[in-house]
């Protein structure tokens, strides 16, 4: 929204003939110097440079910082190559070659070899690994060098591949005989760690001999935790930081109209929704799931739940932004006339049903669920709002009960959202929703590599979710994030996560 | 030998006593506690495999008891240990966070004793005075407001509307002093504020219960000033239970201030004994643990040590 603002207001200017004066300060070149304070609403004295063991947004912006990985998704959402400088893969997508970037340098000067991409990709699949990403590493049958180049072989083909070892725990460090060395944090990345308190704060300095250009602008950076979100909303209205994330849709306006701080959406895939367990009753029927879908005004949810930082959703999980999101799916709206006529499909008069909330699903679920129970009742549903406590929520409720509120970060491909949740036998299947069709694309998409047949395959899978699944997603929240004039921010930005991606140490820099 | 000393030899030993009841006691708390760090950490993407690995490298598949009891040998060894969680020496963990706490509880004590023991020996001066009425309903009303809310109404006036202090005190170690005094004085004094009318209370009332004594009369009928009556006459005498109430309010600015450190995003001692309960790093919260323990054993220990010096007859009542 705020960039399409200041598109518009850019567009309006030059009509009016004030070109000259204004869009300078508007696509500001980007300029090196200065030093940049972020105040994040996650990071944990827990934390460390294990690459094994990272879990939140806050190691994400750390570790993007201070290093790199074999490939990168790009602002535009397309995918590139990072310290490899070109990936290609074989016919069936099972062979993944990466030609890895020569003349790169970690901080304590050691050159990257292909070695230290092997290393560092083993550390994650070894016997006895304790890694997260255990699973996406346990696919490479066999990693092998081949003069510049790193060749994994997988067991089954995946086109996505590449953007699998995107993800930042596929950190690349230094080695020796094998061995990765992450202990001080020494990377490839564009900043150097000058300090490390886990929980409190990471202290960055521009690393002077960083191989990318035009990036890294800082001199200086000081990435701080701020878990109260009112500490981070009072040191971005005051100036003490010049970004803080995580701002709550309630308290957004507020913090934009303090002078100085402007907001920063992305409107990416995270989302929230309802999840329906279609193998018990009400829910087996599938005209049942269709009345349910068209019983929720999602526009009001949007409205009073997001305070209209966000968009509808369309019961399933990729999001607009993506390159497959299926555009020509009806858009399920709020029509009690049509949940009544799935109701007598049914052969049902009305729906009697308990959907259970507590706001540890995500921050307004039980008012997201009240709203839905009062635009059900004018179709004939009666939807009892259960609240649940919210400590222990998503081990005895989720996926315990029938129908319960759920909220997903979203993942950066459509295959692995899809997979995660929607594939029967999936870990996370909290609909237990089990399509026989939707499992068989599914692994084909996998390994097509003709763009064109996979986005007809994501757009059947979008559309089976969508009329079959078990899932209300009523809505996509945006990531508030709140900005003092001190910063600048690329034209484009990332959308597959908070905060450019959460890159945003690399790519932005001080107005 | 001098009878202060044997008692604090004494009290000292029944202190390591007490302590090593408290670590056991830490020990079965955690691990009573549903998960353990392995799950923890690992958090949503934990499958079965990875938290066993993770289990074996962090020892934590020994039984409990053994487990117990080789960190009290390595305890008595002077080894802190790692953290289970990110697998830094612990020493070096609690170090700069037990710094920080003690500077924050520095600057509070520093404001809020002299400023209570003043506050008390006026309103005993001027007893049932508006005075007297006044700063009893202030101090009250500061005590009844929970910490949090003074401390937003604090940055609300200084941070926001005045400007001129700032709302986070996110103190780093390369900081001077003088901008640490800076950062710390929001936090410290909202602790003042919550800790003052305990200690003022205390002062007034013990004095006021002993102006009304036969002695005190006979001072005031030998002429002596109120103020001198107070002040080496009654203050003395009332010294043992306003030490006792002082040393219990410094072990709380040492060990009670989580919410004052969150809303400060002050970083000391309290929010990593919070996080390392929540990921179940036991060896952090043991020793984070035994600090709190020893800081109230040792305060208290204080406080005895000055009303039997003060007042000589306490020592043949024990």
């Amino acid at each position: 929204m705020l960039r399409t603002n200041r598109r518009t207001f850019i567009q309006g200017a030059t009509a009016l003939g004030l070109a000259s004066t204004l869009p300078r300060a508007a696509f500001a070149q980007p300029t090196r110097g200065g030093r940049l304070r972020a105040a994040m609403g996650h990071g944990s004295t827990s934390d460390s440079f294990d690459p094994a063991l990272y879990s939140n947004f806050y190691m994400r912006a750390q570790t993007f910082a201070r290093n790199n990985m074999l490939t990168e998704i790009a602002p535009d959402q397309t995918l590139r190559g990072e310290l490899a400088e070109r990936f290609e893969a074989n016919a069936t997508a099972d062979v993944w070659r990466f030609k890895i970037r020569e003349g790169v340098e970690f901080h304590n000067g050691k050159t990257l070899t292909p070695e230290d991409v092997v290393a560092s990709i083993d550390y994650h699949r070894v016997d006895g690994s304790k890694s997260a990403v255990k699973s996406s590493a346990e696919s490479i049958a066999e990693i092998s060098i081949d003069g510049p180049w790193v060749v994994m072989t997988l067991h089954e083909p995946n086109a996505d591949f590449a953007y699998l070892i995107s993800d930042f725990h596929f950190s690349i460090f230094p080695s020796e005989n094998g061995k990765i060395d992450f202990s001080e944090g020494v990377g490839t990345g564009g900043y150097v760690v000058e300090s490390y308190e886990p929980g409190v704060r990471t202290e960055f300095k521009r690393f002077a001999n960083y191989w990318k250009p035009d990036s890294a602008y800082f001199d200086e950076i000081e990435l701080l935790t701020v878990a109260d979100k009112t500490a981070r909303i009072t040191a971005i209205a005051t100036g003490q930081v010049d970004i803080a994330d995580r701002i709550d849709a309630t308290t957004a306006s507020r913090v934009e109209s303090a002078s100085g701080v402007r907001l920063f959406r992305t409107s990416g895939p995270q989302h929230f929704s309802f999840a329906m367990n279609v193998t018990q009753d009400p829910f087996t029927d599938r005209n049942v799931r269709l009345a349910l879908k068209y019983a929720v005004n999602r526009e009001e949810m949007v409205e009073k739940i997001l305070g209209g930082y966000g968009s509808v959703g369309n019961d399933h999980p990729i999001p607009s932004s993506s390159p497959y999101f299926n555009a020509d799916l009806e858009q399920h709206s709020y029509d009690p006339d049509r949940a009544r006529f799935h109701m007598k499909e049914a052969g049902l008069d009305s729906i009697s049903t308990e959907l259970h909330a507590a706001d540890a699903a995500f921050t307004g679920a039980v008012d997201a669920a009240t709203l839905y129970s009062e635009s059900a009742r004018a179709a004939g549903i009666d939807i009892k709002v259960a609240r649940e406590p919210n400590d222990g929520y998503w081990k005895n409720i989720w996926r315990n009960k029938p129908w319960a509120a759920s909220f997903w970060s979203g993942r950066p491909t459509a295959d692995a959202m899809f997979s995660l949740t929607y594939a029967s036998g999936a870990p996370w299947n909290e609909t237990a929703w089990n399509n026989e069709r939707f499992d068989k694309i599914l692994i084909a998409a996998r390994g097509e590599l003709d763009e064109g047949k996979r986005r007809e395959m994501y757009h059947e899978m979008q559309k089976l979710v969508h009329d079959d699944g078990g899932a209300v997603v009523p809505m996509f929240a945006d990531y508030i994030v709140g900005l003092r004039d001190t910063v600048a921010t690329p034209e484009v930005t990332g959308n597959n996560l908070d905060l450019d991606g959460l890159r945003f140490l690399e790519r932005w820099w001080m107005a | 030998m001098n009878p202060i000393l044997i008692l604090i030899a004494k009290r000292l030993g029944l202190g390591l006593l007490t302590l090593w009841f408290v670590s056991f006691g830490v020990f079965f708390a955690i691990e009573a506690l549903p998960g353990d760090t392995a799950e923890a950490i690992l958090g949503q993407s934990a499958t079965p495999e990875t938290v066993a690995a993770l289990r074996k490298e962090l020892h934590l598949n020994q039984p409990a008891l053994l487990r117990y009891w080789n960190w009290q040998i390595a305890v008595l060894t002077g080894d802190f240990g790692t953290s289970l969680s990110n697998g830094r020496p612990v020493s070096e963990l609690i170090g700069t966070r037990l710094g920080n706490t003690m500077f924050l509880a520095g600057m509070a004590a520093l404001i809020s004793v002299p400023l209570a023991l003043c506050l008390g020996l006026l309103a005993a001066l001027w007893r049932n005075s508006l005075f007297d009425r006044l700063i009893n309903a202030v101090t009250l009303t500061s005590i009844s407001m929970p910490e949090f809310f003074i401390g937003y109404v604090l940055i609300f006036a200084f941070a926001i509307r005045a400007g001129i202090l700032p709302p986070m005190s996110a103190i780093s170690p390369t900081m001077g002093l003088p901008d640490r005094i800076v950062f710390t004085i929001l936090p410290a004094l909202t602790l003042t504020l919550v800790v003052v009318a305990h200690m003022m209370r205390m002062t007034r009332a013990s004095l006021v219960n002993l102006l009304s004594l036969p002695y005190v009369e006979m001072a005031r009928l030998k002429g002596a000033r109120e103020m001198r009556v107070i002040l080496f006459h009654v203050l003395p005498n009332a010294l043992g239970p306003i030490v006792t109430v002082i040393a219990l309010n410094l072990a709380y600015l040492i060990t009670g201030v989580v919410v004052v450190e969150v809303v400060f995003v002050y970083p000391g001692l309290g929010q990593l004994l919070v996080d390392s309960v929540s990921s179940r790093d036991l060896p952090v919260v043991q020793v984070s643990c035994m600090i709190f323990a020893s800081a109230y054993i040792l305060l208290n220990l204080t406080a005895d040590v000055i009303a039997i010096v003060s007042d000589p007859r306490q020592l043949h009542r024990t």
